[in-house]
């Protein structure tokens, strides 16, 4: 029992109720939901080392033991991709101070943006399927409201994709789930993973298992995207920002425990369909990132490439790929924050959303340049910034697994990236000044500190990399050895 | 256009109290029975809309003078503080517990705190209920 495992959905939940009563008061307001994810990411700290010395931690809800009760499991996976989420949110929220305005503000914006948290950290930590489910829905609802705030044209024409398209992927969801509960009586994660081992997965149980690679890649934007490049650029910045680095990551971490835990046993048909599904969302996003000319669609597009990317360690599913796949996930939360931050900040500052309408703005801004091309070498992998161990693991792990197609796609559509992204800042940033010095709009301070925390945050996960890889190694070894989780769930262990 | 809906008014008075009687009826019965914090919950929200229908908005809102947004955010915060409550106690989150109290009226009467929690929910629900009724409303 410990009772911390909770703290990381409590936290922010509790504030975001609490902050409904604090309506008027925006400043309080601002205090306390920074207060709340910088609590958040001290908790999760806390439990990352806890995991190191005392193993995967459990927390059965009213002293429930499972498989009958629902529980919370902390294992470095999910605790990494927590304190994840509390860092990027609370720096995107830094961002929102200044941008968000008055208006949403005091229509709840803090209090959803803290329910979104507590929804994705609920996610994360879960250890019952129909949980998942719940959490899932506590995001969606959050998100939902956070994509319509404001209600201009442009975002509800999205948001009703938006929701059309994720209400259909929660009923198959929970389809799903009833078609594993009718089949194996169990919705305890654990206890599924030991079922699903004991009975084998038959013809039957890989039909569910497909059904909940349709959901999450719904969810995830694995080639069923089209929803997704829309959505995220309709939003104002700091949102799109919250939506881009966090939710898709979700239905990714979704994917990796239903395919590492339970669903391992026929690799020839789930990880092969994975591993061709990528192979497309790695074509599709990198025709999209190329083919726009509208910043916010790059932006989106590259994070339907980040997610072809991240799968492609699961489809591999060696170690290595999957220590890939992990310090991937966590550098990318980070630098798609930190684009979409950037991206937003370019479009406030020109009032123009396409890249051939704008040019020269390093002469006006140069650290907003100089930022830009930090996050594309970052994005491109280039050491010593984040992006280059999750890259060069997850090709070791393709190498490892022969799956040379792979390999050979993600390199290429990371090559396109770099273009994309070289191709934003060679005509925002280069050429000649457009904006003359009276007309410059000045770039609040406020505006650029989030971005600068976030720059750093990408070069010292890049060069304190081994630090972190003695939780990204415990994290991948858990998922290559789903018996450890089981032990540590159904175990007697109190 | 008035209409004239005396006999619709005259009801609507004494149906509300049924109605919100059935409703905590329900509500206590969940414990043991069918029923509990949502459906009670369900069952008081139905009460108050009604009240909304057959008067309109401005009246029943100057008799009942509550933000039932907060009434919803109310409710989380008691069903989140019992959970949170037996942290304080140093046992897992959302652990229920009872006490058989010998009460003057009620005699051998068991108090389970897991009421307070559904007393969250049927909060929860009625805010919920009420503000999605009124701001559908408010547009028309």
């Amino acid at each position: 029992m410990n009772n911390m495992i909770v703290m990381p959905m409590i936290i922010p939940l509790l504030t975001g109720i609490i902050l409904v009563f604090f309506r008027s008061y925006i400043k309080v307001q601002r205090v306390l939901s920074f207060l709340a994810l910088v609590a958040t990411a001290g908790v999760s700290v806390y439990l990352l080392n806890k995991i190191q010395t005392d193993g995967i931690l459990r927390l059965d809800f009213g002293g429930w033991r499972p498989p009958y009760g629902i529980l919370f499991v902390a294992d470095s996976f999910s605790v990494l991709l927590v304190l994840t989420t509390a860092i990027v949110s609370a720096i995107v929220l830094l961002y929102a101070f200044s941008s968000i305005g008055f208006k949403r503000e005091n229509m709840f914006f803090y209090p959803f943006a803290l329910l979104l948290v507590a929804g994705v950290n609920g996610s994360f930590l879960t250890g019952d399927l129909f949980n998942l489910f719940v959490c899932f829905e506590v995001m969606l609802l959050a998100s939902y409201v956070l994509i319509t705030l404001g209600g201009k044209k442009v975002q509800l024409v999205e948001s009703i994709k938006y929701v059309a398209i994720n209400v259909l992927s929660s009923w198959f969801f929970l389809l799903g789930i009833a078609y594993l509960y009718g089949t194996v009586g169990t919705l305890n994660m654990a206890h599924l993973s030991a079922r699903v081992a004991e009975v084998g997965q038959g013809p039957l149980l890989t039909v569910i298992s497909i059904l909940f690679l349709i959901v999450f890649s719904l969810k995830s934007g694995l080639l069923l995207y089209f929803w997704l490049p829309g959505s995220y650029s309709a939003p104002p910045t700091a949102i799109a920002a919250l939506f881009g680095a966090l939710l898709t990551k979700v239905g990714i971490y979704a994917m990796f425990r239903m395919f590492t835990l339970i669903f391992y046993h026929e690799p020839s048909i789930t990880h092969t369909m994975i591993g061709v599904m990528a192979a497309l969302t790695l074509i599709g996003g990198s025709l999209g990132a190329i083919a726009y000319k509208d910043i916010r669609q790059i932006v989106s597009y590259n994070v339907i490439i980040t997610v072809g990317f991240i799968l492609v360690g699961l489809a591999v599913s060696t170690e290595v790929g999957f220590q890939g796949a992990i310090f991937y996930l966590v550098h990318d939360m980070l630098i798609k924050a930190l684009l979409f931050l950037l991206a937003g900040t370019m479009i406030y500052l020109t009032g123009k959303t396409r890249i051939e309408e704008m040019s020269g703005l390093i002469g006006n801004y140069p650290l907003l340049g100089w930022l830009f091309f930090l996050t594309t070498l970052s994005l491109a992998g280039i050491p010593p910034l984040s992006g280059f161990l999750g890259k060069l693991y997850i090709g070791q792990g393709a190498v490892e697994a022969g799956s040379y197609g792979l390999l050979a796609l993600a390199f290429i559509s990371g090559m396109l990236v770099l273009y994309s992204l070289l191709r934003i800042f060679m005509n925002t940033f280069w050429g000649e000044t457009i904006i003359s010095e009276e007309e410059e709009v000045p770039l609040k301070k406020s505006l650029l500190l989030p971005c600068v925390l976030l720059g750093i945050a990408t070069i010292a996960l890049g060069i304190g990399a081994e630090s972190l890889l003695v939780y990204v190694e415990d994290a991948a070894y858990t998922l290559m050895n789903p018996e450890v989780y089981v032990d540590a769930v159904l175990g007697n262990r109190k | 256009m008035k209409i004239n809906d005396v006999i619709l008014r005259t009801i609507t008075k004494l149906v509300v109290f049924i109605i919100l009687t059935f409703g905590v009826e329900l509500f206590l019965a969940g414990h043991n029975d069918p029923g509990g914090g949502f459906i009670g919950g369900l069952v008081l929200s139905s009460a108050l809309v009604l009240l909304f229908l057959v008067y309109d908005i401005e009246t029943v809102q100057k008799g009942i003078p509550v933000d039932f947004k907060k009434v919803a955010a109310v409710g989380v915060l008691f069903a989140v503080g019992t959970g949170l409550g037996a942290v304080a106690f140093g046992a897992e989150f959302l652990t229920q517990t009872f006490e058989v109290f010998h009460l003057p009226v009620f005699g051998d009467t068991e108090l389970a705190t897991v009421l307070l929690f559904e007393v969250g929910v049927a909060l929860t629900v009625v805010g919920t209920v009420v503000t999605i009724i009124l701001s559908i409303s408010e547009d028309v």
